[in-house]
């Protein structure tokens, strides 16, 4: 008989305002009971509907039956066959609009904790596991791989599996893309995100850090050091800007450098590492995706009294993960929405203040959402010390201005064969936030994995 | 890890290294720079190359003792290793083969940016003269091995213990009121230095254009941070990507001024710390 509560079995996690003021993870993750009386809430639907909204394919009702029946190595080879970094997608995720928007038992009630379970799974495994014993032929072709991204570690690990020799090329001094530099520590610890690397690693795949492919190697450079194939998951990392007057003044900063200085550079450790990182008593975050997010509870964190989120759409329209918004909510971040920022104001060249325009909602625009109009004369100004500009980002320049024959959007991201990932440049795969614009974890993991699956098929031949 | 395979203390303030960095000796051009962390948890610093040599895989830079990551890399000797050392990045300078007669301006240790840049004009046929400025004659960085290519090295000190007396402005002005024709001048120091170097070669009677090379606070050198963006032409740019050298007669140098004082009080609490730790050890 399945269990029919109709809520979530509860996510056990630190006090708001306790959290508020470290950066330990935020959740602290089910025990072994919790796990398997959540999964006992599935009731392994026939035509598993959540499944369809898992853009990488994990058998959800398959591996929480096995939680459910207390067998979580099961559990983990399950998902593992579909997706390579589940300790990180369970974290970040934003499942209720993937497979646990699609759950039956999220039509009356909550959906089952799918995410959860993922973590939790992944969670045990890490702690109790053995390494498996790895017995891969290699084939004696070579793929070069370019970002450490989950677009490019994902490609790499399933080529590696194939035989393939592989080496991924970073620009940074550490790996991990976004989970490295850009997601914060109290949502994603960087421990976590070095073991599921190590899990790539282990599969005989290199690693060069500090290589920028477009100045220290181009694409032609690398094969002709014999390289058969080149995957391209260098992300979206240049900010975007608002272009208002005052953006450069001292105190300004992209949620990039913000959050690099933090994350990737620890200035979360203050005081003990070298890299600075400074945060008024008052700060205004800029944009309500998850990146604006983790910018103003980090700016929280780091002991500023009062953080806003200043976002020109409403409430609907805010594109964060739920989950991020509650807790964003619960440690104070102070939500000012329909208010467009037109001007820093500044003195002697440091920020004082920004102003914004009320906005009022109008007809839908083309993205479908309902556009923002300014309300005359509702001009205000928020006194605060620090902005963070956390508006998108957009693929960094360097590889398409240094690669002929890769063709690329208006915008700056690669143009490929969505079935493949293969670019207009033969041999040259590309994919994750590159092709798409900043967008999700287990989309860049799913890119990287049709381009391992498309490269193998057009190597095999030759 | 990268090796120190040579040290060289050029005065008390100043150290050349040169560094065993493959990629980097491979494609670099003058003008481009290159990102160190001495140390697993360093910062990111950036540093210009200042020659390098493609057979031996190597590297220059030199660099003056500021601060915090500065202080610990000049403790470093051959046959120790930096952590990191990423590029080359950045823009190759662009100097231009029409070029006849180039005048370079260096202010301490700008010398090092400069040198590259002179010496790939010298190769190309164009006649260079350089102005060297210091506080004293010690801080009078590299002029043997400009004097080997160069037709002119003028020296500027403050105190006049080398060469003349004066700023380099006042050496650059003599030498425009005589008539000497440059087509081009390039300019690297302390932003307060270019700032004046380009006040002076803007005015309508010289009307020099004049190359700089901007040094705001960086991370990644990129593109990824936006940290590093200047004015120019009343424009947005990222030095790391679009520059680091620009038209001077078009960057915002009180811009770039205020900006590098940003992290002045982190900075600072840092150097203190590393100060007191030595002191105990
Ligand atoms: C702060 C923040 C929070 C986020 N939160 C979430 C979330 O909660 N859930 C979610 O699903 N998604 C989230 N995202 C989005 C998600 O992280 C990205 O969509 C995802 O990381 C994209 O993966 P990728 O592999 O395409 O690129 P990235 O993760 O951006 O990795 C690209 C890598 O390529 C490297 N690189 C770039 N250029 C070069 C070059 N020329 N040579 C060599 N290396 C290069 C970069 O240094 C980087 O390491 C968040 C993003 C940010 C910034
Ligand atoms: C493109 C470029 C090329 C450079 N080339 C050289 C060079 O060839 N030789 C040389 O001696 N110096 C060079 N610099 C300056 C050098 O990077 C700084 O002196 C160094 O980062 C100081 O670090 P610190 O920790 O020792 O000092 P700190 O006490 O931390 O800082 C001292 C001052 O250096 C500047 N600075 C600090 N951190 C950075 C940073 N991350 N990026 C840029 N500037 C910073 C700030 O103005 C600061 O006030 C260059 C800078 C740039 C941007
Ligand atoms: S990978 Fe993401 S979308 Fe797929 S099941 Fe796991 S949490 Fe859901
Ligand atoms: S839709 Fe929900 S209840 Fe049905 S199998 Fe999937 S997780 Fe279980
Ligand atoms: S240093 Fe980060 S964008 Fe230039
Ligand atoms: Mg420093």
């Amino acid at each position: 008989m399945p269990n029919m509560s109709p809520t979530k079995v509860p996510m056990p996690q630190q006090d708001p305002n306790v959290r508020n003021k470290n950066f330990e993870e935020v959740a602290t993750g089910y025990t072994a009971e919790m796990a398997m009386e959540e999964a006992t809430r599935c009731i392994n639907c026939k035509n598993r509907p959540c499944m369809t909204g898992c853009p990488v394919n994990v058998p959800i009702p398959g591996f929480i039956e096995q939680v459910a029946a207390g067998n979580f190595e099961k559990a983990y080879e399950i998902i593992t066959s579909e997706n390579a970094l589940p300790a990180i997608c369970g974290r970040v995720c934003p499942q209720e609009n993937q497979c646990e928007g699609k759950c039956i038992r999220g039509i009356k009630g909550e959906s089952v904790s799918i995410g959860r379970l993922e973590r939790f799974v992944a969670d045990y495994h890490m702690a109790h596991g053995a390494k498996a014993e790895l017995n891969i032929e290699k084939n004696g072709k070579r793929v070069a791989v370019v970002g450490s991204g989950p677009a490019g570690i994902t490609c790499a690990g399933e080529l590696a599996k194939k035989g393939y020799d592989v080496t991924i090329f970073e620009a940074l001094h550490k790996a991990g893309g976004v989970l490295s530099y850009g997601i914060p520590e109290f949502r994603l610890p960087k421990s976590l995100v070095a073991k599921e690397l190590e899990n790539i690693t282990d599969l005989g795949v290199d690693l060069e850090t500090n290589v920028v492919i477009g100045r220290s190697l181009t694409v032609d450079d690398l094969f002709a050091r014999g390289f058969d194939a080149v995957f391209l998951g260098t992300g979206a990392g240049l900010p975007n800007f608002l272009r208002i007057p005052g953006e450069n003044l001292l105190g300004v900063y992209s949620a990039n450098e913000f959050l690099t200085r933090v994350n990737l550079m620890k200035g979360y450790k203050k005081g003990e590492v070298p890299t600075p990182v400074k945060v008024g008593k008052r700060v205004a975050v800029v944009g309500a995706g998850n990146v604006a997010m983790d910018a103003a509870r980090t700016a929280k964190r780091l002991g500023a009294e009062e953080v806003y989120i200043v976002y020109r759409r409403g409430a609907e329209e805010v594109p964060a993960r739920k989950e991020e918004v509650e807790h964003a909510k619960e440690e104070g971040v102070i939500f000012k929405l329909l208010n467009n920022p037109v001007e820093i104001h500044g003195e002697d060249g440091w920020v004082t203040g920004i102003e914004v325009v009320a906005q009022e909602l109008g007809e839908p625009d083309a993205s479908g959402r309902r556009r923002p109009q300014p309300i005359e004369g509702s001009n205000t100004v928020i006194p605060v010390e620090t902005v963070v500009i956390a508006i998108g980002q957009s693929p960094n320049p360097l590889i398409r201005q240094t690669t002929e024959g890769l063709e690329t959007q208006k915008w700056g991201g690669i143009i490929v064969n969505e079935e493949t990932g293969e670019s207009t440049r033969e041999h040259v795969y590309a994919g994750g936030d590159v092709v798409t614009g900043a967008a999700t974890v287990i989309l860049a993991m799913g890119a990287g994995k049709k381009a391992a699956k498309a490269i193998d098929e057009s190597l095999k031949e030759m | 890890m990268y090796k120190i395979v040579k040290k060289e203390v050029l005065n008390s303030v100043v150290v050349m290294m040169e560094i065993e960095a493959p990629y980097v000796a491979a494609r670099c051009e003058a003008g481009q720079f290159v990102i160190v962390r001495v140390d697993e948890d360093g910062e990111r610093i950036p540093l210009t190359i200042a020659d390098f040599d493609r057979e031996r895989n190597t590297v220059e830079i030199i660099f003056q003792v500021v601060g915090y990551s500065t202080t610990l890399m000049a403790k470093l000797n051959e046959g120790d290793y930096l952590q990191d050392f990423v590029g080359p990045l950045g823009q190759p300078a662009p100097l231009n083969k029409e070029w006849k007669r180039v005048i370079g301006v260096a202010g301490g240790v700008g010398a090092a940016p400069l040198y590259p840049q002179a010496k790939k004009l010298a190769e190309q046929g164009t006649k260079v003269d350089v102005i060297i400025g210091g506080r004293t004659a010690e801080l009078v960085l590299l002029k043997e091995k400009f004097e080997k290519f160069c037709d002119n090295v003028y020296i500027m000190t403050d105190d006049g213990s080398l060469g003349e007396q004066g700023v380099v402005t006042k050496k650059l002005q003599e030498l425009l009121d005589a008539g000497v024709k440059y087509d081009h001048a390039i300019a690297i120091g302390p932003l307060i230095m270019m700032k004046f170097v380009v006040a002076l070669t803007k005015k309508p009677e010289y009307n020099l254009p004049t190359a700089v090379s901007l040094n705001p606070i960086m991370i990644d050198g990129t593109g990824m941070c936006g940290g590093c963006r200047v004015t120019v032409g009343g424009e947005t740019k990222f030095a790391c990507v679009d520059g680091p050298d620009f038209d001077g007669f078009e960057v915002d140098f009180d811009q770039c001024m205020k900006r590098q004082t940003f992290f002045k009080e982190e900075e600072h609490e840092c150097m203190m710390k590393l100060q007191a730790d030595q002191m105990q050890n």
